[in-house]
This record gives structure tokens, sequence and C-alpha cells, in this order.
């Protein structure tokens, strides 16, 4: 079951082997608001309403448990929580479901028996799941499905984030988060301060940070002052452009350290040069949990300097003794820090059999195995729980002055702000400018051609596109690219975040379209 | 594993050696066990076996015609010889017939291709020494079709061996570039003419990793000549799959990437991985020198290391002391390495006193 990810075009190798598994007779659940590639080899589709990823999962556990096929056993030996996500999932059924997703219900039914009676169902997620202000619970929504059928600690199961970014899941790993150290040991806790203060040499300040989307209205209020953005482009890349430059231009000190002069490093007292991944030895980790390495291949002329030599010389000179280590040797240090990553080091990287396949945490010990399949037998908190997860529109809504949803994503020929794609000119040739997806209907009632320029506003900002006039979009939902500096959709999306993990709500916000 | 009883090993003799084998398993895969290799052509592992080249044949006892090792599954008792002179005969004969067709006439012209040195019907040809076709073939010269941006296909240069179908059906499961007509007169349907952007085509480039000659080649293939580089493996920097590849290098210049074997990608990239993964490393607008704020002008100016870590030390050192260092934050990047993050995070943590650190995960 796909849920918001359309791997075709964001992880391309992933859709191929997505487009394999259905050759060969995989099943398949597509539930995305707009049509995508993969839809088409779908058994079941389901274009529900943006936003509405959590009603969809509770009244599909409705039917499971109204149909009995709750994997008792499962939920007996390895949750807790069950009834009180039952009384949640009961308030669900299909036809009020099927009615806040605006999808036929028996749609949602077949969905729901095929994923619960299948021998072994994975569900794979990406940014049209987080990127919400109900994210978090969509994610767990999605989990509790999973749980309730045991499709959970096995291979082919399991609820797979699709992470959007080559190393997003290793930031993370490495504690880049306000609340956690490197392999999600919490700040709160006083034995992990301990640990790492002792290691470190410096007291771990005991209050958990600002997350990045926080940290911009602080520098408005005046609350932030210093900022240092390592490869970043919030000015291209979060939401309410006009709010970034605002926050940028109120910061007292901003550093940026990059490969490019981008339009944040423009708001820069210094700016950095960087290196590139194919100019230095390292780590990312995928989407898998797999470690895998990079090495250096060149060294791009000019006066540019590893970012880790970078780090240390700051530190110095801020007064915290750093010495200057290898990548290899950064490795050792956290892995001695790192449980999940104990077992890892540049020389068991470097060897067969980790060479051609990298290594998958946790990874404890040296001479030990990697973890291809988390969860088998027992959670890693105990016991799985479960959540509730109530459903709640999204922070911005389609209203008589702005009618439309709009939406945005990836296409299959750039990356991100196109740091990169940017400068493989043939690539201009398959995707070289911004446009909107208007439905056919709409386009129709506002005398849109395919093609032709149009004005898109949001109570944010305005730009100006081309229309690309189809099916591919619903009646009142438009989509967006996410690529561009001339048409940045960025311009008009909104900045409700999701209460928990404060991840902005891209995927919906209220639009409205005239002819330019 | 399976329950079921455990299949009955085979068991054959290969060029004189005695070799146990799966049954299903490949003459070609037995061979391998026994440290033979078998030349082949149009077959490539996990891809394509259809047998159309020939160049695997080999000679089966008590069989008249010889077997292609490629695709012929093993069975006990088999005796195989796969290199007496005989075989070697009519694998230099098949490769000059198969020469005739290839539009350079005879390796004499090989210079002029772009896959010179990594052509696999060349390396055939020398090592069986069919260096002229078998017959003089009026050459037709067919236009080459190359209006894609990165991929180009020479069908004079085809021998048909159908691999890049194998690679577009299996690899990239795209089912856009397939055969034409039958028999002496297949053509392959490459999708790289003038309505290349009417296709499904993906440019993903499989097909053209997957062809043994200079048929479909990367349009960059024709910049470099591969004994004058070298590779390195590394990971993908664009999405979150983490392809495996090497990038191919030139006097320290990345001039082209091959994808790598694994568990990841097993041999398959994107058009992304492809061909843009790259070219911003040494894009004329790299940033190559620190900037510093002119506190007169305003305006960001070259300056040496020394001035902008000086002035980062103070402008962040001034923010500390003035507001205290929860005044401070750092967002580290999500496509840089795991060890630039964790000496980031080191940094804002211990050097800045703060857990205002954060990665672009959120956004």
């Amino acid at each position: 079951m796909l849920v918001g990810s359309n791997p075709e075009e964001a992880h391309p190798v992933l859709g191929m082997q997505v487009r394999a598994a259905v050759e060969r007779g995989c099943r398949l659940i597509v539930v995305d608001p707009r049509e995508i590639g993969l839809s088409k080899r779908a058994d079941v589709q389901l274009r529900v309403r943006p936003g509405t990823n959590v009603a969809l999962a509770n009244g599909m556990l409705n039917v499971i448990l109204r149909d009995g096929l709750v994997n008792k056993e499962f939920v007996d030996e390895r949750t807790e929580g069950f009834e009180q996500m039952r009384a949640v999932a009961e308030q669900y059924p299909p036809e009020k479901a099927a009615a806040i997703c605006n999808i036929p219900e028996r749609d949602l039914v077949a969905a729901a028996h095929l994923y619960a009676q299948a021998d072994r169902a994975a569900i794979l997620y990406c940014l049209g799941v987080a990127e919400h202000s109900t994210g978090t619970d969509g994610v767990m929504s999605l989990s509790n499905l999973a749980m309730a059928t045991g499709h959970l600690g096995r291979r082919g199961c399991g609820v797979n984030p699709i992470r959007g970014q080559n190393n997003v899941q290793g930031a993370c790993d490495m504690g880049g988060s306000p609340d956690v150290l490197p392999g999600y040991q919490k700040v709160a806790n006083p034995d992990v301060r301990a640990k790492f203060s002792a290691a470190w040499g410096v007291d771990i300040p005991e209050k958990p940070g600002m997350k990045s989307t926080e940290v911009l209205p602080a520098a408005i209020r005046g609350d932030i002052h210093g900022l240092f953005i390592f490869g970043e482009d919030p000015v291209r890349t979060d939401p309410d452009t006009a709010e970034v430059e605002q926050a940028l231009e109120a910061l007292d000190f901003l550093v940026v350290d990059e490969l490019f002069l981008t339009d944040t490093a423009k708001f820069a007292d210094v700016v950095l040069p960087g290196r590139s991944y194919a100019e230095k030895e390292g780590t990312f980790t995928n989407t898998e949990r797999r470690v895998q390495r990079v090495r250096r291949a060149v060294t791009a002329e000019g006066d540019m300097r590893l970012d880790t030599d970078i780090f240390t010389d700051v530190m110095n000179r801020m007064g915290y003794p750093q010495p200057r280590l290898t990548s290899a040797q950064l490795m050792d240090e956290m892995a001695s820090l790192t449980p999940s990553y104990g077992g890892m080091s540049h020389t068991r990287l470097d060897a067969q059999p980790a060479f051609e396949h990298g290594l998958q945490w946790p990874c404890p010990k040296a001479d030990g195995p990697d973890t291809p399949v988390m969860h088998v037998g027992k959670f890693a908190r105990g016991l799985g729980l479960f959540a509730e997860t109530p459903y709640r529109p999204s922070g911005e809504l389609p209203d008589e002055e702005y009618p439309f949803v709009m939406m945005t994503g990836r296409i299959l020929y750039q990356y991100n702000a196109r740091a990169m794609t940017g400068r493989t000119h043939g690539l201009d040739e398959m995707g070289g400018e911004s446009f909107i997806e208007v439905n056919t209907q709409d386009a129709e009632r506002l005398g849109i051609a395919d093609g032709e320029r149009v004005r898109v506003s949001s109570r944010r900002g305005q730009v100006e596109v081309a229309a690309r006039v189809s099916r591919r979009t619903n009646p009142g939902e438009t989509w967006m690219p996410l690529h561009y500096r001339e048409g940045n959709c960025n311009v008009l999306t909104s900045d409700f975040l999701d209460p928990v993990a404060k991840v902005p709500e891209y995927k919906v916000c209220a639009v409205k379209i005239e002819k330019a | 594993m399976s329950n079921s009883p455990k299949k009955k090993l085979v068991t054959l003799t290969i060029d004189g050696f005695q070799v146990t084998a799966r049954p299903g398993m490949t003459v070609k895969a037995a061979a391998a066990k026994a440290g033979i290799t078998i030349p082949t052509l149009c077959f490539l592992r996990g891809v394509s076996a259809i047998g159309s080249c020939r160049v695997c044949s080999v000679e089966l006892e008590g069989h008249d015609g010889f077997i292609t090792a490629c695709n012929t599954p093993v069975a006990d008792g088999m005796v195989i010889h796969t290199d007496t002179e005989r075989v070697r005969t009519y694998r230099r004969n098949l490769l000059r017939i198969i020469l005739a067709d290839h539009g350079l006439d005879s390796t004499a012209y090989c210079f002029s291709c772009a896959k010179n040195g990594a052509c696999q019907l060349q390396a055939l040809c020398n090592a069986y020494g069919a260096t002229e076709p078998a017959w003089r073939v009026e050459q037709e010269r067919k236009p080459i079709l190359e209006s894609n941006p990165f991929l180009a296909y020479d069908p004079n240069l085809c021998i048909r061996c159908q691999r890049c179908v194998g690679a577009c059906n299996t690899q990239a499961r795209n089912h856009t570039l397939h055969t034409a007509k039958r028999g002496m007169r297949t053509t392959i349907e490459a999708p790289f003419g003038p309505d290349w952007k009417a296709t499904t085509c993906e440019s993903c480039g499989c097909c053209a990793a997957a062809c043994p000659t200079g048929a479909i080649v990367e349009k960059r293939r024709r910049t470099y000549r591969s004994w004058e580089t070298r590779r390195v493996r590394t990971t993908c920097p664009h999405c979150a799959v983490g392809c495996q590849y090497d990038l191919v290098v030139r006097n320290n210049r990345i001039v082209d990437v091959d994808a790598a074997p694994g568990q990841t990608n097993d041999r398959r990239l994107c058009v992304k991985g492809r061909s843009a993964s790259f070219d911003f490393v040494d894009a004329p607008d790299r940033l190559r020198t620190p900037l510093v704020r002119n506190p007169t002008t305003h305006e960001l100016e070259p300056a040496s290391w020394d001035e902008a870590l000086d002035a980062v030390a103070e402008g962040l050192g001034r923010v500390k002391r003035e507001y205290g260092p929860d005044a401070l934050a750092g967002f580290a990047c999500s496509r840089s390495t795991n060890e630039d993050i964790y000496l980031f995070e080191k940094m804002v943590r211990c050097a800045f006193g703060t857990n205002n650190v954060d990665n672009c995960a959120r956004i």
C-alpha cells in the first residue's frame, strides 16, 4: 500500500522495484489525491481528498474490526492500547470515512480487505503523509493498521517511511535534532546527558532546543539572534517565502556553509565554501536504514574546505578544543556513543559484504550482524502502542476567496531546489519550468487552456506559471512542483505546522487561480 | 528455508572436471563454479538470456549441434566441452558474421566509436581473432537517433542482442524500448528520435549501460575513453534510495557514472543519478572562496579563511555574550554526510552551548 508516495518520480529506482513487484503478482493499493503513474497498475486506487489520510486509516480499521480481520494473536502478544484505538476507529464507519475522503465506500472496504488479508503487506509512505498539520497522526494511524493486522516485524511488511532526501535518515540518526543526541538518545534523559557530557567534556544543556520551523519565527520575535545554516536554502524550500526572508533580515548574524551562492546565502554575513559529496569521505544512511560509504573522487579547484574542518575551526575559535579528525575517526567517535551504529566503521564498510550491501542499523557490535528487518518478535519500546488518532481537517481549507486546494511535490527530472540538477542542462528540456496542474472541469469553468499562463495566489503571495490541464488532479484540487525559483510554490504554501513534528503543511493550502 | 524435500543435485562433466550443480542452473553458471569462463555477448546476468548471439555455444557429447550455455539448464551426466578447436572456430565465425552486420565493418575502425576499449564485441573479436567480417555487406547508413539530451542510438552499430530490451523490461520495468520486425530483420526501436518527448521513456539509461557495443550510448561516453579513467565507488546524492555507483574520473574531473551491484539498486539508476549527479561539482558558479560582508558597502566580498572564520567566531560569540547561548541556532544539511552532521550538532551543543540544532527533515 503506497500512501502519499510517488516513487516513480521522487524515488525512481524504488519505483522500478515496485513495478517489478507488481509484475511478479504483488497486489497494489495507491492512496494519493492525484493520478500517479503507478495508479494505472493499482488493484485499488484511492484518490482521497488532500489531508484526509487519518480518516482513511480510521475507516479501514473500522472495516477490519467489523469484518473480524484483526490479527488477535499479534495484538494480544505484542501490543497495548488496542481498546482505546478501537474506541476511536468505531467513530469512523466506512460510509463516514469515505465521505470525508471523497472516495467510493466500496473502494475503502476493498482496500481494507486486501491489506488485512494479505499474508505479508507493506505500507510505503512518503511526504504525502508527513507534510500535513496532521502528519504525526497520519503516520501513527498507519502504524495502527499494521499492528491490528500483524503486518510488522517480518520481511515484506512494516510501515516504511520513504525519506524525502538522501540523508534525512542519517541526519536524524546523528542527533541533528533539538531534542535528541545521536541514536535518538533523549536530551531530557539525565543519564544520556551525563554520558555525552563526559565524552565531550562540556555540560550538555538540559533545555531542549527549537525545531527549525520554530527558529525562524523566533528570529522575527527577537529570541534568536545568530544562525549557522549548513547546506540548506530555506528561502527556497520553507513555506511562506516572505516570512523566511523577514526572519533572515532580522538576524544579527548569519553564517552559511554552501556550495553555491543560494538565495539564502545572499542574506549571510559570512559565506563559507564547503565541499560536495564527490570531494569528501563519509557515509549516507538511506531510507532502509542502510549505511553506505561516500568516497572522495575529485578535488574541485578553489579555496574550498572540508565541512568538518570548517566546524572544527569554528569550535576552536569559539573556545571548545576540538581536535582535527578524519571522517573515519569521526565515525568511530560517533559509533562509540551511539549503540545503533556501535558496530560500524569505515573499515567494516569498505570490506565485503558491506562494501556491496552496506550495513542496516541497529548494528551494535563490530563482530555482530546488522538488522535488515526491525521489530522482529519485539518492538523497540517493548509492546507496540496503538495511538488514538481522531481525524482533524487541514489548517487552511478552501473558501470562497481561495477556492482551490494546492498540493506540492516532485517531478522525475528535478531534485528539490535544483542546486544539483539545475546544473545539468539536459534536464531543462525535460522539466525546466514550474507549472500548476488544474482539473479539466475547473479549467473549462475558468476559461483556461492547457499551457496558458495563470496567476496563482494565496493569502501569502502570488506566482505566475503555466497551467497543465488534465484529470490528474480532482476537481477543486491543484498541484505544483516544488523545484523552481521562478514560479516557486513556497511563495504560496502555508506555515501551519504539525503540533508534534512541527512539519509544515506543504501538501494543503488554499489558492485562487486567474488568467494571467 | 522451505520444508520441501531437497532437490537432487545433478553431476556433469565440463572440460574434464566433475561439477555438481542444482537442477535449473545453466551450463554457464555450472562452468563458472568450476572456474571456467564461457564467453557471452547477448547475455546479461539477471537481465537477458535469450541466446541469440550464440557466442556462448559449447559442445555437448551425444548432441550434433552446439548448445547455448547461457540458457541451457544442466542435466545429469552431461559431458560438455567449452574450448575445443571446433568451438573456437564456430565462435570466430559467429563473431565475423555479427561483425558483417556491425556498421564499422572491421575492428580496424573501432577507434571512431565512443565505446572503443569498452566494447564487448571488440574484446571478443580480438580474443578469437575475428578481425574481419565473414563477408562484405553493402553498408546502408541508417540515421542516428539522438534528440534525447542524454542518450543516442546508432542502429548501424546494433548487433540485435536485445540486452537493451531486457534492461528496459526487467531492470527499469518501463517496457518502452522494444524490438520491431523479426528474424534477420529484427530492429531495436529506441525512443531517442525527434519525438522522444512524446514517449514514455524516462531516460534512465539502463539500456545504454546494458549495450555491449556503441549502439546505445550515454552521450557523455563520447567525451572520454575508458582507459583514461579511474573509478570511485560512492552513493548517489539525490533521493533516499541511496543507489550505489562508480564515479568515472578523468584528470580530476567526473565524466560519467556506472551503476554498481548490491542490494540497494542492483545495477539500476534513474535519469538523475546517471545524468545529473555530478555536473554541479565543478560548475562554473561554484563558491570557491569565503565571502564576508563589508560593513561599509554591505556587499559580500572575497576573504581569506582566517578573516572569515574570525568573523564567524566574533559574530556568533557576540550574540552568545549579549543574549546567551539559546539565542544561537544551527541548521544541519540532510544531504551531507553523517560525519559532517555529527560534528555540526556537536559544534552547536558544545561550542554554541545550545540544543537549538535541527536538520531539513522537517522541510
